[in-house]
C-alpha cells in the first residue's frame, strides 16, 4: 500500500516536469487530467484511522469529478473552438523551466524534511510534491504566453495547493473543501468564457496581443 | 445575518430571470434597498456573539458593511440612470453580478471562518470578472483577463497561507480549527514558523486583491476599463473586504507573538504602495487610470496605519470609511464625464465644469477630499495617521509619508484641473449624455455626507473606530 502511494506522489512530480517541457496542449490538458485523477485518489489512500472515510470518498468524489473531468472536457473544448494544438516561443523555453522545475523539486524535498510537522505520521513526500507542484504551477502561469497554458498552470497550482491541503483533512469542514472545489471549477469556467471571447476578438489566445493597457 | 447574504443572493438570481432589460435595473435597487435595511437592523440589534459560529457581526464588520451600504444604495441609484442609458447593451449578467459582488463581499464581512472567508473572497473575483468586460471590447476584454488571472494567483496563494494556519494549530492540543476566535485563543501554542509563513502568504494573496504595491498591476487596467459604477464598487468596497482580511490575519499573527514582524510587513508595503502610487499618478493622461493608482495609494495607507498601530490604528479604519465613500464620488463622476466626452483622456477632456455642471465640480471636489484637504473627511483621518506615527516615534516613515502624499497631490491635481477648467468647445462630445438627477444626484449625495464626516463625526461612529482599532492593539484618539 505504501508503495503505492509514494508511486503516485511520484508521478504528481514527474507530470509537472512533463508540463514545463511540453508544447503540445492536448497532451499536457491530458496530463493535468490524470494529474487530478491521481490526486483524487490520495485522500482515499491516506486515510487512515481515525479519519472520517466518509468525509474521504466525498472530497475524492468530488475531486475527480471537477479535476479529472469537467474541467480538462471543458479545456479540450476550448482548444477546439481555437483550433490551436502548440504553446510557441514561451518567455522562458522549455528545456530552462524544466530545469528551474527540477532545481525546484530538489530544493522541496531537501527543505521540507527540517518543517515542523505536527504530525510525525504524515508521509514524507507529501509537503515536498505539494510544494514542487506549487512552483511548477507558478512557472507554467508565468512564463506561457497562450492563455489556455496559463489556465493549465493555474490548475497545476491549485493541484499542488490540494495536496497540501490533504495535511488538514481533519481540520478542514467539507463544505468548506466543497466550496474551495466549487470555487476552482468555476474560475476556469469563467476563464474559459473569457478565453472564448479573446479568440473571437483578436483571433488568437495569444495573451502577448492583450498589450494594448500600460503606463 | 443570513438576510444580509441570502437576499441579495436570491435577487442575483432574479435578474438573471427577469427578462425586461429596462425593468432588471429595478431589481439592483430592490436588493441594495433591503440589503441597507437588513443591515441597519443588524444595527438597531446586533445579534448575540455565540461562540463557535461562522458569522459574527464583529467591530470590523460593522465598519466595511456600513461603508459598502451606503456605496452601494448610492450605485444602485446610478445604475437606474446609467443602464438607461446603455439599453444597448444587455445588462442582465451585469445586475445579476453587481448583487452576486453584494451577496459575497457580506459573507466576507461577516465570516469568521477563514476557510470560508477564502471561498468568498474568490468568489467575489469570479463574480466581479465578467463586470469588467461590460463593454465588450477589446481593451475591457484585456483588463478582464489580467484582473482573473492575477487575482486568482494571489487567491490560490492565500489558500496555501490559511492551509499554513491551520496547520500552525494543528498539533495535538491545538485548537485544529480555521474559527478566528479559537485561533486567537490559542495565541501562543500555534506554531510561530507557520503563523509566520501564513502571513506572508495571506498577505501576499489578499494584498494582491486589496491592490498593494507591487501587486497592483491589475488595478490600473481594471479600473480603467470598467464602467465607473463598478470602479467605485471596487475601489470603495471590495478593496475593503481584502483589507479586513488582512486585519483578520493580523489578529492571529498579533495573538501568536508575531506582532512585530507582521506590523513592519504591513508598513513597508503601505509605504511602498504610497510611493508607487507618486510616480505613476505624476503626469497621469488617463483619469481613471489615475483614480487607479490613488486606490493603490490609499490602500498604501490603510496596510501603514494597522501597520503602525496606536492611534494610528483608529485613524486607519476612519480612513477606510472615507476612502470608500470618497471613490464612490470620483468615480461615479468620472464615469459621468467619460460618458459625456466619449472619451478619458487629458488630450480630449476638458471644460468638465461647463459641460456637466455638477459632475465637474464633483470630480475636482473628490479629488480635493481624496487628497486629504479640509474639510473633508479624509483629511482628519490621514491626520489620525500621521499624528499616530509621530506618537509611535516613527519620525523618517511619518516625514516620508507626509512627503508622498504632497506629491500626489500635485500630480493629481494638473490632470484633475486639466479635466475640469478650460472651455469645452470643440472636445468631443457624446449626445444624451448630459448630467441627469439619476445620474448626478448619488455621487453629490456621497460627497455631502464625506464633508458632514469631515465637520461633524457621531461619538457612535468614533467608539466604533476605536473598537476596531482595539482589535489589532490600537486605539482611538
Amino acid at each position: 500500500m505504501s508503495s503505492f502511494v509514494d508511486l503516485v506522489f511520484i508521478l504528481v512530480v514527474v507530470i509537472d516536469l512533463f508540463l514545463l517541457a511540453s508544447s503540445r496542449l492536448g497532451a499536457s490538458i491530458r496530463n493535468v487530467a490524470i494529474q487530478g485523477a491521481l490526486l483524487a485518489s490520495l485522500p482515499l489512500l491516506l486515510a487512515g484511522e481515525g479519519h472520517h472515510l466518509g468525509h474521504a470518498v466525498l472530497l475524492a468524489g468530488g475531486a475527480l469529478a471537477i479535476k479529472g473531468f469537467l474541467i480538462p472536457w471543458l479545456m479540450f473544448r476550448a482548444i477546439r473552438e481555437a483550433s490551436i494544438r502548440r504553446e510557441m516561443e514561451p518567455i522562458v523555453g522549455f528545456v530552462p523551466s524544466m530545469v528551474l522545475g527540477g532545481v525546484g523539486v530538489a530544493l522541496a524535498f531537501a527543505f521540507s524534511s527540517r518543517l515542523p510537522l505536527p504530525d510525525p505520521g504524515t508521509h514524507a513526500f507529501l509537503v515536498p510534491t505539494a510544494l514542487s507542484t506549487v512552483w511548477a504551477g507558478l512557472l507554467l502561469v508565468v512564463t506561457r504566453k497562450k492563455a489556455v497554458s496559463q489556465v493549465l498552470g493555474f490548475l497545476v497550482l491549485e493541484n499542488g495547493v490540494y495536496v497540501f491541503g490533504l495535511l488538514l483533512s481533519d481540520v478542514m469542514p467539507v463544505m468548506v473543501e466543497a466550496g474551495v472545489l466549487l470555487d476552482l471549477f468555476a474560475a476556469v469556467f469563467v476563464m474559459g468564457i473569457v478565453m472564448f471571447h479573446i479568440n473571437r476578438e483578436f483571433s488568437s489566445l495569444d495573451t502577448e496581443k492583450l498589450s494594448a493597457l500600460k503606463d | 445575518m443570513l438576510f444580509v447574504i441570502a437576499v441579495p443572493l436570491a435577487l442575483a438570481a432574479v435578474a438573471l430571470l427577469v427578462p425586461s432589460n429596462r425593468r432588471r435595473p429595478l431589481v439592483l435597487l430592490a436588493g441594495a434597498l433591503l440589503h441597507a435595511a437588513g443591515v441597519a437592523a443588524l444595527f438597531a440589534s446586533p445579534p448575540p456573539a455565540r461562540p463557535g459560529a461562522w458569522l459574527a457581526f464583529d467591530p470590523l464588520a460593522k465598519v466595511t458593511l456600513l461603508t459598502t451600504t451606503a456605496l452601494f444604495v448610492a450605485a444602485a441609484i446610478y445604475a437606474q440612470g446609467y443602464l438607461a442609458r446603455r439599453d444597448d447593451r444587455d445588462n442582465r449578467v451585469f445586475v445579476g453580478g453587481l448583487l452576486f459582488l453584494l451577496a459575497t463581499m457580506t459573507t466576507v464581512a461577516l465570516s469568521h471562518h477563514l476557510g470560508m472567508s477564502w471561498v468568498a473572497i474568490e468568489a467575489t473575483t469570479l463574480g466581479s470578472a465578467p463586470l469588467i468586460y461590460f463593454n465588450h471590447n477589446a481593451r475591457s476584454l484585456e483588463a478582464a483577463w489580467k484582473y482573473l488571472l492575477i487575482c486568482s494567483l494571489g487567491i490560490a496563494l492565500a489558500l496555501l497561507g490559511t492551509f499554513f494556519l491551520a496547520l500552525s494549530g494543528a498539533a495535538p492540543g491545538g485548537p485544529r480549527s480555521l474559527l478566528l476566535e479559537d485561533l486567537i485563543r490559542a495565541g501562543p501554542m500555534l506554531s510561530r514558523p507557520w503563523v509566520r509563513a501564513a502571513f506572508v502568504f495571506l498577505l501576499v494573496g489578499y494584498g494582491t486583491k486589496m491592490g498593494l504595491a507591487p501587486l497592483h498591476s491589475w488595478k490600473p487596467d481594471a479600473y480603467g476599463e470598467a464602467p465607473g459604477l463598478l470602479g467605485a464598487l471596487l475601489a470603495g468596497g471590495l478593496t475593503n473586504f481584502a483589507f479586513l482580511s488582512i486585519v483578520r490575519v493580523f489578529q492571529v499573527t498579533r495573538a501568536a507573538g508575531d506582532e512585530a514582524f507582521a506590523r513592519d510587513a504591513l508598513v513597508g508595503l503601505g509605504l511602498l504602495s504610497i510611493a508607487l502610487a507618486a510616480v505613476f499618478v505624476v503626469g497621469q493622461r488617463d483619469f481613471k487610470r489615475m483614480l487607479a493608482y490613488s486606490s493603490v495609494e490609499h490602500m498604501g495607507i490603510l496596510a501603514l496605519g494597522v501597520g503602525l498601530g496606536g492611534a494610528a490604528a483608529g485613524g486607519a479604519f476612519f480612513h477606510s470609511m472615507n476612502n470608500g465613500l470618497t471613490k464612490g464620488v470620483l468615480f461615479l463622476s468620472a464615469g459621468n464625464i467619460h460618458r459625456a466626452f466619449g472619451s478619458k483622456t487629458t488630450d480630449d477632456v476638458r471644460g468638465a465644469a461647463r459641460r456637466l455642471p455638477i459632475s465637474g465640480p464633483l470630480f475636482l471636489a473628490g479629488f480635493l477630499a481624496v487628497t486629504g484637504s479640509p474639510p473633508f473627511s479624509p483629511f482628519f483621518s490621514e491626520f489620525a495617521i500621521l499624528n499616530g506615527a509621530f506618537g509611535e516615534g516613527r519620525f523618517l516613515v511619518g516625514g516620508l509619508f507626509l512627503a508622498l502624499l504632497a506629491v500626489i497631490f500635485v500630480g493629481m491635481a494638473t490632470t484633475v484641473l486639466a479635466v475640469v477648467q478650460g472651455d469645452p468647445g470643440n472636445a468631443p462630445r457624446v449626445p444624451n449624455s448630459g448630467d441627469s438627477w439619476l445620474t448626478a444626484a448619488p455621487p453629490f449625495a456621497l460627497m455631502l455626507l464625506v464633508l458632514l464626516l469631515g465637520l461633524f463625526l457621531p461619538k457612535s461612529l468614533a467608539e466604533l473606530f476605536g473598537a476596531a482599532a482595539q482589535l489589532v492593539g490600537g486605539r482611538w484618539e
